[in-house]
């Protein structure tokens, strides 16, 4: 399978601190790919350099033969790339279904001059959005909740409200920032049921940062390692689970000898 | 001990700070210069029913302080509360006739002592003080514990009344000018204040129309929902067209003054309708709109003015040059502070609006813009032969642009371009992330508020007929803001009560100017407290800062806003 996106040395540096560091990633087209580390690895940075966030200072991201780096995040959506965040960022007082309309932002054509004059185009255009937001909200089981304050909603909701309203871009890759935080078993295996279903049904690549190892081993086929914004090691969930790096950087220097 | 002391805590506190508020109303000479004019002729002054109004207020903050129980707490501390208040004035007439306080306040005069006791001399004077303020507290412990429903039409039956009488030379020529309706008038109004009779009937009026409204309302609004849809269009256009001719009518049945005040109104609303969308949809806080006021105006003023004697255009040929050039100098603004957000960004349209003020009062500009003295002979607007010079033919006009900007921002609020706004308010990040090109949305905002302002002046300007620098004070672009925010952020239906709230009532009151600020001051400040979100507020600011006074907490709200 080819690449869908390519990251060839990548560093992004704070100050002195180097956040990512010379990274270089493939991500397989269709494939569920894992970013995994401890806190403060770099994990976000990469999804803020991906989506244009952050300039990366040095190396080459490609997608889909366009170089990423130095493009505006609102080009880069146009592009095919969408994400969601590691705490929920919604618009708060707008509503659900206003919120996935948003998200439909950028394959909407309509101008001042034929909103004001409302043109049939426009009205056309509109009422296609508006099929096509409630449609979104059915497929994350929230039909029917279009008209209330996303912040109204609880948080299961939420993160999947979060989710549609990437999904309205319609990207060909998705970025996950710990779409499991917070929640309880079932809803966490609720959601992994989801994240498969999106890659097959919609044929989205998906990168996932997580926490929770029983998501990522449950549901990815390649997992990245990441410590002090090196790569350390990757692989399949098996080969992972098995590395020495991984388990010391995890677990403190010496651990890795112990557990064998 | 302690429980004793918790009991009286609140009423004795709110019943301090009432009675601080209540001396300075009393001591600025508010009191005394209200007492001139009678409610209701012979027994009641508005000076008296400030004080009561007052009175009243504080016990029943202090009840509600106290909390909700059905206890005797929140009763009792109503009366702590209104009888501390009182106390206040006793002591200040106490203090007054010992010493004459007159040396440093003016105002305390003995004329302000006999209103507060009714003209009763020595120890009964302040008798009459402490009742008249237990008095309060026990009519705000009955506010306080009867239902809702009952307490809501006895104070708007009540203030309904005191409007009328306050606004009683407004309405007096109104109604008298409706032939076989002057009776009425003859019937409710005297030369000063209300008849017993016209006051006692007009609380009933309004208090049988409120019940039946709170009892039927709700099978009214059902019925209304359960008609076919060919019927409820039917009963919407009818209104539609009802409304119209209430607009069109308005200023004939006003008369003169009313229709003055009326286009000044109409003026702030295009004002208040253009910042809406810079503050109330984008989220952009502007100090400096008063610029495209500004700029609209001397457009309009350079272009038609004989006096300046560069151009002789209509005012018609004028308009476009004005809106335009008011939406390039709005990219122009724009343009510089892209970057900033919050009060950085405040700060830097503040500098902008005083540019643009020095910069026509300046000397440098004095042979094109006429400086200090300003421009004046600009033509009135005329339409075919139709010319717009009194303020009952300019009502037209402004009624016209009013229309046309109500108009867009509606279009424009339910759009795709209304999404770009309000998202780029909520988050403007996440808004870039989902493709929304900031640079192009925040200045299509500003370019659209500036084209409204300009509108507003180019009007302005044709409607005093001359323009000067001073007419384009920081303060106008504070009062905008204040009239939005006032009316409650993002609602169209808002700017419009808030701009009749802000600019018409001081209009209308005008014989009580030198309070204006203060009572303006203290009902911005009242506002922000008891109703943040605004007079009439969008309904989703609604639901927000109201949650948790209905029922159904925890339950998502629904919302009619779409």
């Amino acid at each position: 399978m080819a690449a869908i996106l390519t990251a060839n040395n990548m560093t992004k540096r704070f100050g002195g601190l180097v956040a990512v560091d010379s990274l270089n990633v493939e991500i397989e087209e269709n494939s569920i790919h894992s970013i995994i580390g401890p806190n403060g690895a770099g994990k976000t940075t990469i999804f803020n350099c991906i989506t244009g966030f952050y300039k990366a200072e040095e190396g080459v991201v490609l997608f889909d033969n366009h170089s990423l780096l130095g493009l505006l995040p609102d080009r880069i959506v146009y592009l095919g790339i969408s994400r969601t965040y590691q705490n929920i960022r919604l618009f708060p007082n707008l509503t659900a279904k206003e919120n996935i309309l948003v998200g439909l932002h950028c394959h909407l054509k309509s101008g001042f001059l034929g909103i004001v004059l409302n043109l049939s185009k426009t009205q056309k255009e509109e009422k296609e959005a508006e099929e096509e937001a409630d449609r979104l909200l059915a497929f994350i089981n929230m039909s029917g909740k279009g008209d209330f304050l996303a912040k109204n909603f609880p948080y299961g909701e939420q993160r999947r409200l979060e989710i549609a309203r990437a999904l309205a871009a319609r990207p060909k890759l998705l970025l996950l920032d710990e779409p499991t935080a917070g929640m309880n078993p079932s809803e966490t295996q609720a959601m992994m049921d989801f994240i498969q279903h999106l890659r097959d049904e919609l044929g989205i690549t998906i990168i996932l940062i997580e926490h929770q190892m029983r998501v990522v081993m449950g549901i990815s086929e390649i997992v990245t390692v990441l410590d002090y914004g090196k790569k350390i090691a990757e692989g399949t969930p098996g080969e992972i689970q098995k590395n020495p790096d991984v388990i010391e950087a995890y677990l403190g220097r010496g651990s890795a000898a112990e557990i064998r | 001990m302690t429980q004793t002391r918790s009991l009286w805590e609140h009423g004795v506190k709110t019943g301090i700070i009432g009675g601080v508020a209540v001396l300075v109303i009393a001591l600025v000479g508010m009191v005394e210069s209200f007492h001139r004019r009678d409610i209701i002729a012979e027994v009641i002054t508005m000076g008296q029913v400030l004080l009561l109004i007052g009175g009243v207020f504080i016990g029943y903050i202090a009840a509600k302080r106290t909390g909700s129980d059905e206890s005797l707490a929140p009763g009792l501390n109503a009366v702590i509360g209104s009888s501390v208040t009182g106390g206040f004035l006793a002591f200040l007439v106490i203090v007054g006739r010992l010493i004459n306080l007159r040396a440093v306040l003016v105002n305390a005069s003995p004329m302000l002592y006999k209103l507060l006791t009714l003209g009763h001399k020595g120890v009964a004077g302040i008798f009459i003080i402490l009742l008249i303020g237990m008095g309060c507290g026990v009519f705000a412990a009955a506010l306080f514990y009867l239902p809702r429903l009952t307490r809501r039409v006895i104070i708007l039956s009540l203030s309904s009344m005191i409007i009328a009488g306050v606004l009683q030379d407004l309405i007096r020529p109104v109604i008298a000018a409706w032939g076989p309706v002057a009776v009425v008038s003859e019937w409710l109004f005297t030369g000063n204040g209300l008849t017993v009779s016209g006051s006692i009937s007009i609380v009933i009026l309004i208090a049988v129309v409120m019940t039946a409204w709170a009892l039927k309302g709700q099978d009214i609004k059902s019925g209304y929902g359960n008609l076919s849809g060919g019927s409820q269009r039917g009963i919407k256009i009818s209104a539609f067209f009802m409304l119209a001719v209430v607009l069109l009518a308005l200023p004939h049945i006003l008369g003169l003054f009313l229709s003055e005040v009326l286009t000044i109104v109409g003026l702030y609303v295009l004002l208040g309708l253009g910042l809406n969308i810079v503050v109330g949809y984008a989220g952009m806080l502007d100090l400096g709109y008063v610029a495209f006021f500004a700029i609209g105006s001397y457009v309009t003023a350079v272009l038609t003015s004989p006096e300046l004697g560069f151009f002789s255009l209509t005012f018609w040929q004028a308009l476009p040059f004005a809106v335009v050039l008011g939406i390039f100098f709005g990219v122009l603004l724009g343009i510089p502070v892209l970057k900033m957000r919050g009060d950085y960004l405040a700060i830097a349209t503040l500098g902008f609006g005083e540019i643009i003020r020095i910069l026509v009062l300046s000397d440098f500009l004095r042979p094109w813009l006429g400086g200090a003295q300003g421009a004046g002979k600009i033509p009135k607007a005329a339409i075919m032969g139709y010319q717009f010079i009194t303020p009952q033919q300019i009502y037209y006009l402004i009624l016209a642009g009013c229309i046309l900007v109500v108009f867009i921002s509606l279009r424009l609020k339910g759009s795709r371009l209304g999404r770009a706004w309000m998202a780029m308010r909520e988050d403007e990040d996440v808004a870039q992330a989902m493709g929304i090109n900031l640079v192009a949305t925040k200045l299509l905002a500003f370019a659209t508020g500036a084209g409204f302002s300009a509108l507003s002046g180019a009007i302005f300007a044709s409607k005093l007929g001359s323009v000067y620098p001073h007419s384009f004070n920081v303060i106008i672009s504070i009062n905008i803001l204040c009239l939005i925010i006032v009316g409650g952020m993002g609602s169209i239906p808002g700017v419009i009560v808030g701009a009749a709230a802000l600019v018409g009532l001081p209009e209308l009151l005008r014989e009580f100017a030198e309070y204006r600020l203060l009572v303006y001051g203290a009902a911005l400040v009242a506002m922000m407290i008891l109703r943040p979100e605004g007079l009439w507020p969008e309904v989703r600011h609604k639901m927000e800062l109201h949650a948790e006074e209905e029922n159904n907490i925890g339950e998502p709200e629904p919302s009619t806003a779409t």
